[in-house]
């Protein structure tokens, strides 16, 4: 077990909390950088998803697990941010100006949509967000002199200060240098004053705003850096697929992005990630359990069977998801032989007063 | 002139006139206590002061301003306010509570925050020196680094107090600080507020039904009874007034 004797107050603000951290997220760090030259192709290229996913995933955990603001609608700002940056690809825009773009114009959508988030809360902004997505998905089926319509829209490689990224591996370090980068920025916002007014609207909003926390502005800045995430979770997609069309931004989309924060683990950034490669490994482990199954099996539902059935069994025996999993284990053998099974339940909780709004 | 005034205060929920026409003043570095039988519209005055919701008549004056706008604005003010029933950030650690309270004193933009630059980096630090203060001032340091959702109702209810006083405020409203506290505890309570007043020099209004602690603290003394004032002095003077001996006890035929 380790003991960490603190003398310093930044000790509590630093990075990495001690050396144990700085070694295996190093070598987390050097595992991934050396990827292309370590696994196949095809690896690789499941690589490229979770690394898209996590930053999506990163950014939903910000609006969903940090902020308490539930989104079904997710899917919209992918597709807000694919649909910017192929537009603005075709326009022969540099790579660097439409990603700010599809980032920005994501998160101007996102404050429009957290409008109605100052006055709704729970189910009815679940409904809220989810009628956003069916809006935004008609849009782009309809508005065929933009978005092509259903005949969706192709994107070129991109171009980065003149490099073409048209391999695998050049895409790998891009997505991964993105996906670093969203990490940090959301681990330096969740250490500041932002994002720790974003935890107090989620645990108590009458509380937060009588220290003085300002709940529409903190809620709609919240929905901004969500969405902005997800536009640029959105754009990568985009140069991934390599064809976007609306039938990749449904609802359905958006409740598996809603998966990924509650089977990683609701209010823990190591859930987003965990999550997103959940999410992305599930259908090859389908896919090769489907080999072992009898052929009398109906091959069509079973995905979405497995993905339903497991995302009700983390909500009913692993409520912290994939990441209070980890946090059990690693204190199971930190305390061992002193484990109590007790030691991760929730506690009652006391009466609380009389919700106020 | 006066430091905190609330002028015919008054707000009625459909047909229940829950806070009727209600005056007083707060001076400087009192403590001044609201008291009253169950229903008699101390919390609700309170969360009138608090904004929370809208008088339906008077006006609340600080520092010869009046208090408008959002709840937010009043923490802004320098006014902090404890709950009757605890309202802490559940699944924060009690020092991510505490600086939660010093959101007033941020210094901090967005953008700023986003790449967390060496002047962000200062601020925490001075933002922590000040949230130790109050750690120190009421005993917490055993449990700086647990979550609230863990701990027992008499330390939440120090949490709390600790919370508004992290907000460095120049009026704390305590809505029943001893409630469901035992009596080690109220002593303890009794202690701090005393403390408050004395050390930090900050003016406390507020809500108790503890008589004893109300005499062993207060300075002066409201006695509600159905959202009206029926007697205002010192505690003595509060005790011994008919009307609030009726209005405990009820009247003789």
């Amino acid at each position: 077990m380790r003991f960490i004797f603190k003398t310093d107050y930044a000790q509590d603000i630093r990075l990495f909390q001690h050396g144990g951290q700085v070694f295996w997220y190093g070598l987390l760090l050097v595992l991934l950088l050396a990827a292309p030259y370590l696994v196949s192709g095809y690896v690789l290229s499941q690589l490229h998803f979770i690394c898209i996913y996590s930053i999506v995933g990163l950014g939903l955990m910000l609006l969903v697990g940090y902020t308490g603001q539930i989104s079904l609608g997710h899917a919209a700002f992918l597709a807000v941010g694919a649909y910017t940056e192929a537009l603005l690809q075709g326009a022969g825009v540099p790579f660097v100006i439409s990603l700010t773009c599809a980032a920005l114009f994501s998160a101007v959508v996102g404050v429009i949509v957290g409008l109605p988030a100052l006055r709704l809360k729970g189910i009815y902004l679940a409904i809220a967000t989810f009628a956003f997505n069916v809006i935004v998905e008609e849009i782009i089926t309809r508005w065929e002199s933009v978005t092509g319509g259903n005949s969706g829209k192709l994107l070129k490689a991109i171009e980065l200060f003149g490099y073409r990224l048209a391999s695998q591996e050049s895409f790998y370090y891009l997505c991964l240098a993105l996906t670093v980068l969203s990490c940090l920025a959301l681990i330096n916002l969740l250490r500041s004053p932002t994002g720790r007014a974003f935890v107090a609207i989620r645990d108590s909003e009458v509380s937060a705003s009588c220290m003085g926390i300002n709940l529409a502005y903190y809620k709609t800045v919240s929905f901004a850096i969500s969405a902005a995430l997800t536009g640029v979770g959105g754009a990568l997609y985009a140069h991934k697929v390599g064809f976007i069309s609306p039938e990749q931004f449904t609802l359905i989309q958006s409740i598996e992005l809603v998966t990924i924060v509650i089977i990683g683990g609701v209010g823990s950034l190591h859930g987003a990630v965990l999550g997103a490669a959940f999410i992305i490994m599930l259908p090859q482990a389908i896919s090769i359990a489907k080999g072992w199954l009898p052929d009398t099996l109906p091959q069509a539902g079973l995905q979405s069977v497995v993905f339903g059935l497991i995302l009700v069994a983390f909500i009913i025996f692993e409520p912290y998801g994939l990441y209070g999993r980890w946090l059990k284990i690693r204190t199971y053998f930190d305390v061992f032989p002193f484990y109590r099974r007790g030691t991760f339940r929730r506690q009652r909780s006391y009466l609380r007063s009389e919700r106020l709004r | 002139m006066s430091f905190f005034a609330v002028e015919n205060l008054g707000v009625r929920f459909g047909g229940v006139v829950a806070v009727d026409g209600v005056s007083f003043s707060v001076k400087q570095g009192e403590v001044y206590t609201i008291i009253g039988p169950n229903g008699a519209g101390k919390t609700t005055i309170f969360n009138l002061i608090g904004l929370i919701y809208p008088p339906t008549s008077g006006r609340i004056l600080f520092e010869d301003r009046e208090v408008s706008g959002a709840p937010h604005h009043v923490a802004q003010r320098g006014i902090a306010r404890t709950f009757q029933n605890i309202e802490l950030f559940e699944h924060a650690t009690v020092l991510q509570n505490l600086l939660i309270g010093r959101h007033r004193h941020r210094t901090t933009n967005l953008l700023e925050e986003l790449l967390f630059l060496p002047k962000v980096r200062r601020a925490e630090i001075a933002q922590r020196e000040a949230v130790e203060r109050v750690i120190d001032l009421l005993d917490l340091a055993h449990y700086r680094d647990s979550l609230v959702a863990g701990l027992p109702y008499g330390i939440r209810k120090v949490i709390e107090l600790g919370r508004a006083l992290a907000t460095e405020p120049k009026l704390v409203l305590l809505d029943e600080p001893s409630s469901g506290l035992n009596p080690d505890e109220t002593d303890d309570m009794a202690f701090w507020i005393e403390d408050i007043q004395k050390e930090l020099g900050i003016t406390v209004l507020m809500v108790e039904h503890d008589m004893n602690l109300v005499s062993r603290v207060s300075d002066r003394v409201l006695a509600l009874n159905e959202g009206r004032v029926i007697a205002e002095g010192t505690p003595g003077e509060v005790q011994s007034h008919p009307a609030v001996i009726e209005a405990y006890l009820g009247g003789g035929e």
